[in-house]
């Protein structure tokens, strides 16, 4: 995965709040490999009336090349389907912008190059009032943490951690990989311990 | 003297490898559960030409998918993930709980039949209610695939640790009312982000008075309220549910393992980040009423009033007027079943209420695992759920997430014994309403939603 620093593109408001992960991606398109691409199930069912056809006035029907999402609170709230990171990232999202995350939902689009950005919920009002009426560019800078569009710079919450995963784009397994020897002694330890740990069943 | 430890701490510390600068830990995870919706994590692990670390710590189950009438024909996209999951299981050496094991159900109703989940332990899945595996005093947690791939190939996790939060629930709770109504109660008290960022420990006397399955229902829905943890300290009931189950220790061992457990408490001087307490005593039967757990209220209660947008659309989407009381209102449909209340004594507490009377709706009764299907036949629930007139099926998840085609048509109102009122979540349109299994029955008697103490008088529960 490709890491960054700095992102500009087009923003647009979903003004909802707990727009959760069985929202993002329906569950019966969850069976579909994940090389044939997840973009176009995002927010599936909020996006069409019930003939399936698009719903013209949806944000995210109305305006092309969407890169950056303002939603409401407790975004990615409910399960830990990776599967809604992946319909956002497919669908070409790079970042997120609420006042509040699921936590699961926030530690999976870390993964996956998204950004889950916080933001207060002043400033948030503040992001609304200005996407209110239409679209409009936003860059984003992970190394100074803040959102900028026209005169308006808003800083956003990160952890630390998130933050160098982002920008590195960090494949965690091959950074974990290199203590191998510290979890080889941790489970010695274990093993001697409390064996129990490791089960031989009922025969 | 060391400082004043909680039950957290205690936990962390035991599992923590070693500790990043910006404050991650690496923690050794003994348990890794997992079911077909890992596929992307397997598919991981092929990209990489890696292996499973641990095949003998990581357990298959076949639940999401899982058909509920079986052998009926199934779709092929069904299939082909239940198949999937199989493959995966056999080319890694894993431990396999398919259609055809005879402890097959749901991964978190499986976990903890089979004495794999035990005081203690780390236990992942990539499954957001693996903080049902709490109620044993283990940390345990839902992880997404990418995390699904970083154990299968390391078992270990990189986790930040939460902060501790309690909810103590002193008292008695009244009849007909169940740890599914403490959860939904703080919920809707606290919200849905109220205990994000931390791991809850549920304490106080109704919390200890609380069977297993109980517990197990309570620290489920900690996800609901934001929590990725839920937990409660072991006692004498947690050993006594252990004690000689397939995987649980025996002889010198299981010795060892309780002078072990016994010491998994917090310290009574140890600090909480966040504390609160509820009242047993005033906690009614809990329904939701909109598309969050949050917007949940007593049954004797009416529709809010005082609306916001969420509120609005969420009353909406579900076809209700504010205000309005909320008993009284018909239901299509009922479900139970789940990880959150498919066990079997949520089976007990909806027959108890069903016995001798008819459901005025359809609806499926799906137990949590085989071995709660066979308990329930031995103890005759199954009649007692057939002569209502509701269907007794096998176990997997169902209509709790509908993958294995167990849907709630566009429109319908179904009464829910599961964990998620989202939008869509039972099918596409579906109107969800969560509430415990005795007042889903309740539901199914009087076709709408009604407050079960009046059903219960008289009989033994
Ligand atoms: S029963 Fe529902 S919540 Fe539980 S594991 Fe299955 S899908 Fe998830």
């Amino acid at each position: 995965m490709a890491g960054w620093t700095k992102h500009t593109g087009t923003a647009v408001l979903l003004a909802r709040d707990n727009i959760d992960t069985d929202q993002l991606i329906p569950a019966r398109f969850m069976s579909v490999p994940r090389s044939e691409g997840y973009g176009e199930y995002l927010l599936y069912d909020v996006r069409r009336d019930a003939t399936g056809q698009p719903e013209r006035d949806f944000p995210l029907n109305r305006v092309k090349g969407v890169s950056v999402l303002v939603a409401g609170q407790n975004f990615g709230s409910g399960s830990s389907r990776e599967a809604a990171v992946y319909a956002l990232v497919d669908a070409g999202i790079r970042a997120v912008i609420a006042p509040g995350f699921g936590d699961i939902f926030a530690g999976n689009a870390v993964n996956n190059g998204l950004l889950p950005a916080q933001v207060t919920p002043d400033d948030w009002q503040a992001l609304r009032n200005a996407l209110s009426d239409a679209p409009r560019d936003l860059s984003i800078d992970l190394a100074t943490l803040c959102i900028q569009g026209g005169d308006n710079t808003i800083p956003f919450q990160l952890s630390e951690n998130w933050r160098t995963k982002l920008i590195h784009g960090w494949d965690d397994i091959d950074l974990t990989l290199h203590h191998a020897d510290d979890i080889a002694r941790h489970r010695r330890a274990l093993h001697e311990r409390q064996p129990w740990v490791f089960p031989a069943p009922d025969a | 003297m060391s400082a004043p430890q909680t039950l957290l701490d205690r936990l962390w510390s035991s599992h923590e490898i070693l500790q990043r600068d910006d404050g991650t830990s690496l923690l050794w995870v003994d348990r890794h559960l997992v079911h077909e919706g890992s596929h992307h994590a397997f598919a991981k692990l092929a990209a990489r030409k890696a292996h499973v670390a641990e095949p003998s710590l990581t357990f298959a189950v076949v639940d999401h998918y899982a058909p509920t009438r079986r052998g009926r024909d199934v779709a092929p996209d069904i299939a082909g993930m239940m198949k999937t999951l199989e493959d995966n299981a056999r080319a890694h050496d894993l431990t396999l709980y398919d259609l055809d094991h005879p402890a097959q159900g749901i991964v978190h109703v499986v976990g903890p039949e089979q004495g794999l989940t035990l005081p203690g332990l780390l236990i992942n899945c990539g499954d957001s209610h693996t903080s049902t595996h709490g109620a044993f005093g283990a940390l345990a947690f839902g992880i997404g695939a990418t995390e699904v791939a970083h154990v299968l190939s390391t078992q270990t996790v990189w986790q930040r640790k939460p902060d501790a939060m309690r909810i103590t629930v002193d008292g008695t709770l009244g009849p007909g009312v169940s740890a599914k109504d403490i959860a939904l109660n703080w919920i809707a008290r606290l919200g849905t982000s109220g205990a994000q960022g931390h791991a809850i420990e549920y304490a106080g006397s109704a919390v200890r008075g609380l069977s297993m399955e109980g517990r197990m229902t309570l620290c489920n829905l900690s996800i609901e309220g934001g929590a990725r943890f839920g937990m409660v300290a072991p006692d004498a009931v947690t050993l006594d549910y252990i004690k000689g189950r397939p995987f649980a220790p025996k002889g010198p061992d299981w010795d060892r393992a309780v002078q072990l457990w016994d010491g998994l408490t917090s310290d009574t001087a140890a600090g909480f980040h966040k504390d609160v307490y509820f009242d047993a005593a005033e906690i009614a039967p809990t329904v939701t009423w909109g598309t969050s757990p949050e917007q949940a209220a007593p049954v004797t209660a009416n529709l809010p009033n005082d609306l916001t947008q969420t509120t609005t659309e969420a009353l909406e989407y579900m076809g209700l007027s504010p205000g309005a009381p909320i008993a009284g209102t018909p239901v299509d449909q009922v479900f139970i079943g789940s990880c959150t209340n498919g066990r079997i004594e949520d089976l007990r507490a909806a027959a108890a209420v069903l016995s001798g009377r008819r459901a005025r709706v359809p609806g499926i009764v799906s137990p949590g695992s085989a071995l709660v299907k066979m308990q329930a036949e031995q103890e005759g629930l199954d009649q007692i759920f057939s002569n209502a007139g509701l269907e007794w099926v096998a176990s997997g998840c169902s209509m709790c997430v509908g993958m294995n085609g167990d849907l709630v048509a566009a429109g319908k109102r179904c009464a829910s014994s599961t964990n998620r009122n989202f939008r869509g979540r039972q099918g596409r349109g579906a109107r969800t309403h969560l509430m415990s299994p005795a007042m889903v029955a309740a539901a199914a008697v009087t076709g709408a939603i009604s407050d079960v103490r009046p059903l219960l008088e008289g009989r033994a529960v």
